[in-house]
């Protein structure tokens, strides 16, 4: 089946990917870009990278804007789901939902109103099995955006072996969600075995929103070439 | 026999089996230590003979556009003879009314649902948040009264054979409502 795979840049949509690569034939990322940072569906930070990503991972991506108002961001998605219909024949979406009804019955209700069907590979995955499934696929991954109190020390750190069990202090302490689906962090894939380059952060800057949330901002990368990628 | 648990695969797409499947896996796999052992099968790949050595059986949902199993009804000609419990999750309710020649009806529910159940159905019981999600759902008429005690009011989302250990749920348990899963498998 033809899928477009909905893509943020961090670790759920990319893990998704591999999941669509190995049981799908995915023709094209689908990427929105919100300017609205509290958007409940598509706020990421560094999305500007997405387009990077796509180059290494070797496919097109079909990148839509949003003012990222409540609701109304989903005829943008809409809009945007249509265009990949139209331009790569997609047959299906595969998203990165884990565990938000929310944000997965949104995309469903698109999806069967387009009559494509939709595929969330990670739903309801024990979200330390997932963290555990980016280390075992050597994902190399980072932190890019800290949201939640106690977080601030990870911005900029990768996703290690040393931060899986940092943050399962912080969750049986906290309650912090682990996967950050809570809105609590957000990641970036800077590599993955998929990829057919690596990509390096050559110069970057912390900014902080009016919440106290920080993100760091990439301002300049470059690409590393790689000895072989999975297939 | 009656520990061990059939999972049965009814989704046509590979992709699927992570969404509709191994949510219920996860469940039962968190269960070894009360002795529960499951194996998952294709629908397409169950005998008669060779379900016997199960106690109970799960039958899963799949997606919204998915519909191939209907095409293949008699492959669940088994779910009339088998003498285990079976709880049919979605697909898995459309599936079972279907053998009992009870009726679907077009019916789309897709996110969180309020539902009310008004007897103890696997540990839940009065108001509850729910995950739905079909384009299909099950006719309330007098072939359904007559064969199944339904235990949801308004809609059909609940339901037990009046004379045999078969249940189904219009909605996924495995979303918002794991523990009536849970009782299900510990139910012996």
């Amino acid at each position: 089946m033809k899928v477009g795979v909905l893509f943020s840049g961090g670790k759920d949509s990319t893990l998704a990917l591999r999941y669509a690569l190995k049981y799908t034939d995915v023709k094209c990322l689908i990427s929105i870009i919100s300017k609205n940072p509290e958007s409940y569906m598509f706020h990421t930070p560094n999305i500007k990278l997405v387009g990077k990503q796509a180059e290494v991972i070797g496919l097109p991506i079909i990148i839509e804007r949003t003012k990222g108002e409540k609701e109304i961001e989903l005829r943008d998605l809409e809009r945007a789901i249509k265009k990949a219909a139209k331009l790569y024949k997609i047959e299906g979406i595969v998203t990165g939902a884990i565990e938000s009804v929310y944000q997965a019955s949104r995309i469903q209700k698109i999806c069967n109103k387009l009559g494509i069907e939709c595929f969330n590979p990670l739903w309801q995955r024990n979200q330390f099995e997932l963290l555990d499934e980016i280390l075992k696929l050597k994902f190399d991954v980072i932190i890019a955006g800290v949201f939640a109190e106690g977080m601030g020390g990870f911005l900029g750190k990768k996703i290690d072996t040393d931060f899986v069990s940092r943050i399962r202090k912080m969750h049986e302490q906290y309650k912090i969600n682990p996967a950050g689906e809570g809105g609590e962090f957000e990641s970036l894939v800077l590599d993955a075995p998929f990829f057919k380059k690596g990509i390096r952060i050559l110069k970057s800057h912390v900014k902080e929103d009016k919440h106290g949330g920080r993100t760091l901002e990439i301002d300049e990368t470059d690409l590393i070439k790689k000895e072989k990628n999975e297939k | 026999m009656k520990n061990k648990l059939l999972i049965v695969n009814v989704c046509r797409e590979k992709l699927h089996y992570f969404e509709f499947v191994k949510p219920i896996e996860d469940i039962a796999r968190g269960m070894a230590d009360d002795g529960i052992y499951f194996e998952t099968k294709s629908y397409k790949n169950i005998k008669q003979g060779g379900i016997k050595k199960f106690g109970k059986i799960i039958i899963c949902g799949t997606s919204l556009k998915d519909f191939e199993y209907l095409h293949h009804i008699k492959r669940f000609s088994w779910i009339k003879r088998y003498k285990g419990s079976i709880l049919g999750i979605c697909a898995g309710m459309q599936i079972i009314c279907d053998i009992y020649r009870c009726k679907l009806e077009k019916n789309t529910d897709i996110g969180q649902k309020l539902i009310s159940i008004n007897k103890n159905f696997f540990g839940i019981e009065g108001w509850k948040e729910v995950y739905e999600l079909h384009n299909y759902s099950i006719k309330k008429d007098r072939r359904l009264g007559n064969l199944f005690d339904i235990f949801s009011q308004g809609s059909i989302d609940a339901i037990k054979h009046k004379k045999r250990e078969i249940y189904a749920v219009m909605f996924h348990p495995e979303v918002r409502q794991k523990d009536l899963i849970r009782n299900f498998v510990m139910m012996l």
